[in-house]
Order: structure tokens, then sequence, then C-alpha cells
């Protein structure tokens, strides 16, 4: 293919989704149904609350109500709400459905398609009640701004063609054409884009360092390990719009003279790898991989390489070490992956969300990016909001934006009454942000300030039910799990500093061990090989630093504030509310729950009580207290 | 390029296996192994179309492996016992993944793996004796807006609460 015919394919293409891009033709009179198109989201989350069947519905009701030549029913990406799964939009009317089943299927089919009318119980609707119609009513969507997820829930991840009609791979042919590999990063450099990874190193600067590095063989990796608990940003990227990240290893390889990238995907999103294979074989056949791409001298291809779970190949040199078949374990650098990388030669590795920025900077100029969000890390952020928020699912918004914008206006604030205690963000290797610094803007630089960082994007809201101490702790015990064994301050000091917050969490621990915490924090901080010990430390340092009264109420007064630690409950029955069901007493391991004599009660005696929280578990009345 | 899909397809075939169906996998393992050109760094790769086809990593699967890629069988074995994703010992029909990711913890995903613990009678890490279920933790499974999840074999399920345990469990019976 050369540039012309893929100048011609995309204005093709974009007629064929003239409907979905609000580019509405004139409808016809005499035609009997409107056309429109069923945009039904096909992303982890709503495939998981039962797609399928959604798609058979609206396929057999178009079919049998004979509105195949005028409804299409097409799978996008993730849409985001992901907590409103399945999520439908009929286009071009612009309508959203959410938690639709294979009976609401039939009722949109004949209510919207057939009798034009809005179907308004299946609308999502705010606090007051009010239904809101269209995705941009809805504070979810009309706070964000989308450059990276411009396609996810609009294009079809398996068509290559609804690709291009977006646009796609016009930056590939715009910097094969027109513009020389030093022009093309001078752009990325204006652009002020940093690594999306979590690091914030300037890309532009990466990439020149590339170039200048030895040739010619050398490779451009894609780094699709996400490890970080919480957070789905590259696999729904990977899942919903593959070929953006394709273009976007294509224009770093051509900036940087290089000829081969390796795209390295855990192996818990087979979804990611299945919709990445399709689209590297779709790219292969139009001649956008390979040799001469586009007419042009410039060939490059791309090769999946799937991890086997193991959190630490997401460190750059246990991620190269894992592509050449390895035991993922990390080297001392230098030498960088930049001089010695995949076997032996300059490897440079970019996450995927890294990549999928470049080509609207490519196409756009590097100076519109640059205008975006905060000066000092300009563009926007992807965000995977989870925990206790009234909405969760993937957000982006201008860099900058304030935690409590994102928490209360975009994710609706924390449901049932409870109060916003603090977020986590960067995962095991982040922070806790409390309350107080709510209104902080979230950039690299801010986050680092207090003592978390921006990470890949994970963000994680807790509501004041979350003990400190025992997230902490949950971290650590990842860290302990997920250390590689290879340095004696990651393997023993992560295991140590585990032992030290399970004896608080138990309520055994000195003022000695508290002490001990922190300093052997600092040794494992500074003396760990690589990022996974270098960072273990934060979790801890961050909860310390702003909730040191959660710390020091388990270890002095033996009381966990939040109700979490269970050695340092008491459980009781409240005798108002038992209703006499006996299904805590047959529940329990310990045999210590019996009945009162001569009442309809149950009775817990303490001093056998193991606090296993059986009871509580499964009590239906609320009749179990602890304290 | 491997597929993950039907991880769980013919684990439980694999104990009683007749010989064609045993040909058949060991067929399909060779054009793996042709199709990466016996590369030795291709043996994560491999190690995962192996564990796919039979299951788990059987030792006669292994040393075929280390032979085709030509690899030392304590390097295979160090890579095997290095990745959390491979299994040397056979497992259930249904593995029975309770994410453990971040998420899912502040939504109580502990209870849900106390529920399944509870209700198959085995811990995390655990085969139940019928050989239907296998039981594990896995970190973050990347469905962080609808936790606390659980997979079954590829399949996800969602909001999980107590209660629901036994009606994921009943639709693998």
């Amino acid at each position: 293919m050369t540039l012309n015919e893929l100048l011609e394919w995309r204005d093709r293409a974009r007629k064929a989704m003239e409907l979905r891009l609000g580019e509405v033709p004139p409808s016809d009179p005499g035609a009997p149904f409107k056309r429109r198109e069923v945009l039904i989201c096909a992303g982890g989350a709503c495939v998981s609350c039962g797609n399928a069947a959604v798609i058979t519905a609206f396929r057999d009701n178009i079919a049998k109500r004979g509105l195949s030549d005028y409804v299409k029913v097409v799978e996008t990406g993730c849409v985001g709400c992901c907590d409103l799964g399945v999520v439908i939009i009929v286009m071009p009317d612009n309508v959203l459905y959410r938690k639709v089943t294979a009976t609401d299927a039939r009722t949109i089919v004949e209510k919207h398609l057939v009798g034009n009318e809005i179907v308004t119980e299946l609308l999502h609707t705010g606090e007051n009640g009010e239904p809101y119609k269209s995705p941009g009513d809805m504070p979810f969507f009309n706070k964000q701004l989308k450059i990276v997820l411009e396609n996810c829930g609009l294009i079809d991840p398996q068509s290559i063609g609804e690709y291009v009609a977006r646009d796609g791979y016009q930056a590939l042919g715009k910097a094969l054409f027109e513009m020389d590999p030093q022009e093309v990063i001078q752009e990325v450099l204006a652009s002020g884009l940093r690594g999306r990874g979590g690091g914030g190193f300037p890309t532009g600067r990466k990439w020149s360092i590339m170039a200048a590095a030895p040739g010619p063989e050398k490779y451009i990796v894609c780094n699709g390990d996400e490890g970080d608990p919480g957070a789905f940003m590259d696999r729904s990227v990977l899942e919903s719009d593959p070929h953006r990240v394709l273009e976007g290893m294509l224009l770093a390889g051509y900036a940087t003279g290089s000829h081969k990238g390796v795209l390295y995907v855990r192996a818990e999103y087979p979804l990611a790898i299945k919709r990445l294979q399709i689209a590297i074989d779709q790219a292969r056949e139009k001649g956008l991989l390979g040799e001469r791409i586009l007419g042009s001298d410039f060939g490059f291809d791309v090769e999946i390489r799937v991890g086997a779970g193991a959190f630490v190949c997401g460190e750059e040199t246990a991620l190269l070490a894992s592509v050449e078949g390895k035991r993922g374990q990390p080297r001392p650098r230098p030498p960088f992956p930049m001089q010695s990388g995949l076997y032996g030669k300059p490897t440079m590795i970019n996450n995927v969300e890294t990549f999928a920025n470049v080509p609207p900077i490519i196409r756009n100029g590097g100076a519109w990016y640059s205008k975006i969000g905060s000066p000092r890390s300009p563009g926007t952020k992807v965000f995977a909001l989870a925990g206790k928020l009234v909405s969760t699912g993937l957000v982006e918004v201008p860099t900058g934006t304030t935690l409590r914008e994102i928490v209360f206006d975009i994710g609706g604030g924390v449901p049932g009454g409870h109060q916003f205690k603090a977020a986590q963000t960067g995962g095991p290797s982040g922070g806790c942000i409390p309350a107080a610094h709510l209104d902080t803007p979230l950039d690299f630089d801010s986050l680092q300030s207090i003592g978390s960082i921006m990470g890949s994007g994970g963000l994680i809201v807790m509501d004041e039910t979350a003990c400190m101490v025992d997230v902490a702790r949950f971290f650590m015990e990842f860290c302990v799990d997920e250390s590689c064994g290879k340095c004696p301050p990651c393997r023993v000091g992560t295991q140590q500093l585990y032992h030290m917050l399970t004896k608080i969490t138990n309520g055994t621990a000195t003022e000695r061990d508290y002490q001990n915490l922190q300093e052997l924090c600092n040794v494992v901080r500074s003396a760990s090989l690589c990022g996974l010990g270098m960072t273990a430390p934060n979790p801890v340092q961050s909860t310390i630093r702003h909730f040191r009264e959660e710390y020091e109420a388990h270890i002095f007064n033996h009381r966990c504030p939040s109700g979490v630690c269970r050695k340092l409950l008491t459980f009781s029955i409240d005798q108002d509310k038992c209703t006499g069901c006996s299904l805590c007493a047959r529940n329990c391991p310990a045999s210590c729950i019996e009945k009162v004599d001569g009442l309809k009660k149950y009775t817990i005696d303490s001093s056998k009580c193991i606090h296993c929280s059986a009871c509580f578990d499964v009590c239906r009345f609320d009749a179990v207290l602890k304290v | 390029m491997t597929s993950l899909s039907n991880v769980t397809k013919g684990i439980s075939r694999s104990g009683a296996s007749t010989a064609p169906y045993e040909q058949a996998l060991w067929q399909e393992l060779s054009a793996a192994i042709e199709f990466y050109h016996h590369a030795p760094d291709a043996l994560i790769q491999v190690l995962h179309r192996a564990q796919e086809l039979f299951g788990y990593l059987r030792e006669d699967v292994v040393q075929y492996i280390a032979r085709e890629l030509r690899l030392p069988i304590s390097r295979v074995h160090g890579v095997i016992g290095f990745y959390s994703f491979f299994s040397r010992i056979p497992q259930g029909k249904y593995t029975i993944s309770v994410c453990m990711g971040t998420g899912c913890y502040v939504k109580g995903a502990d209870q849900i793996l106390r529920g399944f613990e509870k209700a198959l009678n085995i811990r995390a890490g655990q085969t139940t004796p019928d050989g239907r279920f296998s039981l594990r933790c896995v970190r973050c499974v990347g469905a962080c807006g609808v936790a606390p999840v659980a997979m079954v074999g590829n399949d996800l399920h969602t909001n999980l609460k107590i209660d629901s345990v036994k009606k994921v469990l009943k639709a693998y019976k």
C-alpha cells in the first residue's frame, strides 16, 4: 500500500463510519427505519458481565424485525464506566444504556430502533434520579479529556479499517514522507511527553539517546507487563485500540533507526494478546508492518512475547531477561538497556500508554500537546479508578487535575454514606494520599512531594473501614511474594518488614519494633538492586507519614481504629438484633457461641474466641458486633 | 503465537489418557517448537503451549522441551520455578483464581477466598480430591472496576459476595 492508497482508504472508511462520527447523512424519508449503529462494549468488564448474550439478543431481534439493512451491531473496546456493564450506545442518537441484559436488548430494539423512542428506564441516573441521555451528560465523562482513549469504546478493536477511519496510521505516513527521524524526535521533545509507566522520564530524551546508539541491530520494546494490583489502563488500551500502540512503536522505530519491536504482555491478559495478534496480522497484510512500509525504505516488524506471572518483569532489565526466555531477574545498571539490552543490543523500552500518546503528537504537533495539562508534565493521564467509589472504571484527564475532582466529580464520591479516607496511587511502589491532600494536582512532581508516586495510573479509593497498617501489610506481602530473590536487601528486608507489620496488626509489636520498621525501610530503599526493592517501603513510609496515629493505636493501645485487624477486635452479639437463627453458632470453628438459657438468643464466649470473624461474616441481621 | 484460551481444556483427561489423544498433544507441542525454530529464547512461549496442551508441566514434557531447545534441564526447571503461571503438579479441571489485587482486597477479597476455601474444603494452592477444582490466589486480573472478582478457568465472575460463592461453584458442577 502507498500513502495515497492509505488516504483513500481513510476517506472510504470514514464514510462507512459516518453514523458513529456524527457526520449524519440526510435520512431517507421513504425508508421504514432510521439507520443506526448499536455499539456494544466488549471491554474486559463487560465481557464478564455477559455481553455475548446481549450481542446475540440484539442480532436475533434485529433480524427478526427486518432491521438488518438499517442497523449494524458493533463490538467496541472499553467505554470506561466498568461498573455499569454491559454498556451499549446507540448512534447517531448518542444514547447510552447501562446494565443491559438480553431481555433489555429486545426492549431497546422494539422501542428505540423500531419505535424511535428512548428507553428511559435503562438510562443511567444521577444522584437525584435525573436520567442522563448521552455520555456527555454524565459527570463521569464530561470532565474527561480523551487523547489516548479517543477511540476506546468507539471503534471495533478487531477492525483495522475503523482505526484508519480515525486517522490511524496517518502519523506514520506523515513521519515517513514529510519528516526525517530527527524531526520526529524534535516533535516528541517539544510535546514534553514523560514516560507513562511511572518513572516520568522525558520520552523525547530517551528517543534521542536511542537514535545515537550504534546500529543497525536495535530493539524497541513495549512494556505491557502491567503488574500493579489495581491498574488496568494498559489492558484497556491494548484490548480497545491495539493499532494505536503498534503505530506508536512504528514511529519510535523510524525515529531511532530500529527495525524490530517486541511487545511484552502479561499472561493474565489473554484478550489483549488475542486482539494484539489480530492487529499485527492485519497490519502485516496491509503492508503497515514488514519491509518497505507504505512504499518507503523503512521496514519494521513486531512480535508478541507473553509473560508468565512475575511482577518484577515490569522492571526493564528483568523484562529483557524474560523476553530472552530466562528467569525474570534484574541486573545492575549500567550498562543501561540502551547501551546493552536485548541480546546485548541497544534496546529502548517504553510503556503502552507512552506509545499510545505518540501518534496524536505527530499528527497534531508537539506544541499542541505541550499546552495540555500542567506545564512540567503536559498531556493527559489515564487512571484506573477502583475501590470505594460510586463510579469505577477507566478515565483520562489532563495532568494536574486534582484528586478531589477525580474522586468526587468523576468518580461520584464514596458510596453508602462512608467517608473518604485515602487514595492509593502507584500500587506497591506508591503511597496513600489522605483527605488533607485531596487538592493536590495529579502530576509526577506534586505526587512525589507528598510521598506517593503517579505510578502507572492505578487509583484505589479507601473509606474509613480500611486500616492503613493492614493496607501497608497487604502491599508488603505482595513485595515478599514478588521479590525475585536476587539481592538480600529486598529478599530478606521485605520479609522482615512484613513480619514487623504483622506483629503490629496482631497487637504484639513493641516500640522497638516500630523503630526498627522505620529504620529498615530506609535500608531496603537504599540498598536494593532494582525498583521493586527500592520502592517497596513506600506504602509503609507514606502511611506512617500520614496516618501515624493509627500505627500508634495498634502498638500502644492494642486497638485497630478501623475495626479491620481481627486479633485486636472483640466480637459480641447484640441481643436486640439477634433472631436466634443459630447460623453463627453453626459456623463457629471454635464452638464458642452458645444459646442463652431460656431465650432464642446467642452469645459469644470471648475467652474461647479465636477472632476468625466467621460469625460476623455470616450474620444476616448485623447482630454480630466487632469493636 | 501462543493463544491462552482454553487453558483448562484437556486437563481432566491427562490422567487417563488414551494413546492417540496423547500422540496428538505431542504433535502439537512439536509444531509449536518448530514455529519458534527451536530457539532457546522461546522457552517461556513453548512452556505456555505445553501447559495448555498437557494441563501441567509433566517431567517427560519438560525433558523433551529441554532437549528440543538445546537447554540444560536445570535452566528449564529454573524458569518453571520462577514464574507463578507454570505448574508441575496436575491441576483440577477448573482452576479458581481469586483475585487478591488491591481493588479486590479493599472490597473484601479475603472473605471471598475464605468462602471458596470453606465451600471446597481445601486451602488456596490445593486441588479438591475429586480433581474438579483447584484454588489459588492471583495478583490483579485488571478488572478492578467490578471488584471483587474471581476467575474460573478463563471466565471472570464479578462483584462477588460471600453468598455468590456457592452459585459460582454450582455453574461448574
